[in-house]
């Protein structure tokens, strides 16, 4: 009832939002140039871009060469990648006979789906699934890739090569390292001396030395280890260095995730009379491996991208494959196409496990952030 | 009465496994033997192995004459040295890149974490690009992009690329302006030690008088002016006693001047860009780990920006970033070994590679390889754990 002049008793009406900070320019003006140095800096940035950006979309897309078998293709002035798909069989399978692709095929076909399954959180009966990832699949994929029984012809591993052995080698690595690792980290966290000592001790020599003199080791030191008759695969002792090289990095991880698990889980166990294997089988392992889901496949990316040092023991994985196809006379100066097909290849595989594990990150990470 | 029985059961209750502590003892047995029987076996079998080999154990080889050239030596060093010395020679090698690629992917990583929160969005989605593109690509594809992609592309001698006409690119690698100490110069680096100790010396001068009075005085900028100013002045009093000898072309190839393996190059390339992805993330999460309460309550205390982050920020964030960055110098370290596929002369390469080749002295050979990583790796660790001991977050 009182009139005063503090108070006002219409509204006043909506005015429209400034000019200057809505649509496109409002945009460019909160992002790019708010302010004399930002300005510069986008500028900057720009002219950077069409410098380095625009050179490559046109080296390796607008000039390029994609289509033709033989090197007479190549006319372009850009990239061509002729060399490729020349070559694209050899890539992907190395030696393996031709007749004995399909065999290849499978095992592709079956990794996909089984990852693909694992992977979807909506798939049903994950536990069974992964079982049959870590044992059943290695056992099929082992009979179909070597050969020699159920009347398939024997394929020595000399003849693998390309992506197919860089995903064999990670499969086994990843499949090997992950129960090694889970084992080991128990036993660091043993209240055993002798346990706790040999875990710690094995865990810190691999992580203290490159993989590259574990791979000399594995090819040049094992084969003294071993009776003088044994022929030893060259490629099953690459397989064992990488396979106890990151096993002792998985150990690390899922130690981390163990110290998160709060004593009381343990206790509990105890006091409803479990035994060791029943409480950390049953209680701590799976909350302890949910938590550090990221850090393992972190440790699964580090893992691939080291798959390609086996060519310096001569292996021939992808990345060897093209650096041998690169010394062919016919198509002598195209390693740059070469180079860069095989980080494409390379990047899509682990830029699409970093997105997983972020992805597995933020599903599991519920509320907690600001 | 109820008493929590926490003791084990007593003997007689039962039998003997059941007790944890005799399990216990009975577990590492069963480890220690099946252990000990592991490495008797891989011992015997490679004691007739060796013998079946005619190959003799021990470090006696060391003496042996090496007989191979070495591209990059830091130190003497001719093909009649010893086996011992290639040792050396790679382990230096290893050493140099390590370092070199230690500075440059500390700055390109801190450059990179910082652009990477940095409001413009441009730069930050740049600085996005640049990690995810990097580390989700095989080092050893790098180096080797580096290495036959770029630089065995660049033109040979006679067309060298030039920059400032005193820096030379060519498929054989850089060629850079040698300096060359003159008469007088050793008085330069005195006065910069005698520099950074008065810097030293000024500091906690200038700490004492800030506890004291409340004053602060302009540290940094007077500390970077002696470091800078007196070994400059001195430098100029002496007469600029240090002559450069510009690299010149003769002939086929330059005459004076450093040169710079393009393997070198490749390796120091490929290392720091890759690494520096790798601590872009870690700067960054490290500065994104102070909570924002921290820089809330200094803004509340009117402090500067400058001093907010010197002295609030950059403290908590390093507590978050040294550790992590440790790791990733061991990495690098450990990665500079990648050297062998390109050919560098590094540890590896050298002593894991042409004289294990020429003596073949395996076990010998990949133990000292080893053994220079493990030890390098754990003394860093140690350090580690001290520097995170003295730094821990005190808490009540």
């Amino acid at each position: 009832m009182t009139t005063d002049s503090t108070f006002r008793t219409q509204m006043i009406e909506a005015r429209e939002a400034p000019d200057q900070s809505r649509g496109v320019l409002g945009w460019f003006r909160a992002n790019l140039f708010n302010g004399p140095i930002n300005s510069i800096v986008s500028i900057v940035v720009i002219l950077l871009l069409a410098r380095l950006v625009w050179p490559f979309l046109e080296w390796a897309v607008i000039d390029a060469d994609w289509i033709g078998t033989a090197r007479e293709a190549c006319t372009g002035e850009g990239a061509c990648w002729v060399f490729i798909s020349a070559r694209f069989e050899s890539i992907v399978y190395g030696f393996y006979p031709e007749a004995a692709r399909w065999r290849v095929d499978i095992v592709f076909a079956l990794l996909a789906i089984l990852v693909a399954w694992l992977a979807v959180p909506r798939m049903p009966r994950k536990k069974w699934v992964a079982l049959f990832t870590l044992v059943v699949f290695p056992i099929i994929a082992f009979f179909l890739l070597v050969g020699g029984s159920f009347g398939l012809e024997y394929v020595p591993t000399r003849a693998w090569g390309g992506l197919m052995l860089t995903l064999t080698i990670a499969v086994v690595g990843i499949v090997g390292s992950l129960p090694l690792g889970i084992i080991l980290a128990l036993g660091r966290r043993s209240k055993m001396p002798f346990v706790k000592g040999v875990c710690v001790i094995f865990i810190e020599f691999w992580r203290g030395v490159p993989l590259i003199t574990v791979l000399f080791m594995a090819s040049v030191m094992l084969p003294l280890f071993v009776p003088g008759e044994l022929d030893f695969d060259k490629l099953l002792r690459a397989l064992i260095g990488i396979m106890f090289f990151w096993s002792a990095y998985m150990a690390e991880v899922i130690r981390s995730g163990l110290q998160a698990i709060g004593k009381g889980q343990n206790e509990a166990g105890q006091a409803l009379g479990l035994s060791y294997w029943q409480r950390m089988g049953l209680i701590i392992l799976p909350q302890a491996l949910k938590l550090v889901i990221p850090g393992i496949v972190n440790t699964f990316i580090a893992l691939f991208k080291d798959t390609s040092l086996v060519l310096i023991i001569g292996l021939f994985d992808l990345l060897a494959i093209i650096r041998a196809g690169l010394t062919d006379s016919n198509w002598l100066g195209f390693s740059t196409e070469g180079y860069v097909f095989a980080a494409a290849v390379f990047w899509i595989f682990c830029f699409s496990m970093s997105r997983y594990s972020q992805y597995i990150e933020r599903r599991l990470n519920t509320g907690h952030k600001r | 009465m109820l008493r929590p029985s926490t003791t084990l059961p007593r003997r007689g209750r039962g039998p003997l496994w059941r007790n944890p502590a005799i399990r216990a003892l009975i577990v590492q047995a069963v480890l220690f033997l099946a252990l000990a029987f592991f490495v008797g076996y891989l011992v015997h079998n490679t004691l007739v192995n060796l013998e079946a080999r005619g190959i003799h154990t021990g470090f006696g080889f060391l003496e042996g004459r090496a007989g191979f050239a070495i591209p990059q030596t830091l130190i003497e060093y001719t093909s009649d040295s010893t086996y011992g010395k290639t040792f050396v020679i790679g382990l230096l090698n290893t050493l140099l890149v390590s370092a070199l690629g230690i500075v440059a992917a500390t700055i390109i990583g801190f450059l990179v974490g910082i652009a990477r929160l940095s409001p413009n969005w441009l730069l930050a989605r740049l600085a996005t690009i640049y990690v995810e593109a990097f580390r989700n690509i095989p080092l050893l594809v790098q180096i080797l992009f580096w290495y036959y992609a770029v630089l065995r592309a660049l033109p040979s001698p006679r067309q060298s690329l030039s920059l400032f006409d005193a820096f030379f690119f060519n498929v054989r690698g850089m060629v850079m302006p040698d300096p060359q100490p003159l008469e007088g110069f050793s008085a330069t680096p005195w006065a910069l030690l005698i520099a950074i100790a008065a810097a030293i010396l000024f500091g906690l001068f200038a700490k004492r008088r800030q506890a004291n009075t409340g004053q602060a005085l302009p540290v940094y900028w007077i500390g970077t002016a002696i470091i800078i100013g007196l070994p400059l002045i001195v430098f100029l009093a002496t007469g600029l006693p240090l002559e450069w000898v510009i690299p010149e072309m003769t002939g086929f190839n330059f005459r004076g001047g450093i040169n710079i393996l393009p393997e070198l190059l490749a390796l120091w390339l490929a290392l720091s860009i890759y690494t520096a992805a790798f601590i872009a993330e870690i700067v960054r999460s490290g500065i994104l780990s102070v909570s924002h309460g921290q820089t809330e309550a200094a803004r509340s205390l009117s402090l500067p920006e400058a001093i907010t982050l010197r002295k609030i920020v950059i403290p908590q964030a390093m507590r978050v970033i040294v550790p992590q960055m440790t790791s990733q110098y061991l990495n690098l370290i450990k990665n500079s070994s990648l050297a062998t596929a390109i050919g560098y002369p590094d540890l590896v390469a050298v002593f894991a590679g042409t004289t294990l080749n020429q003596t073949g002295q395996a076990i010998e050979i990949i133990a000292m390889t080893m053994a220079v990583y493990l030890v390098i790796s754990l003394t860093v660790s140690f350090l580690m754990n001290l520097y995170n001991a003295r730094t821990l977050l005190k808490e009540r």
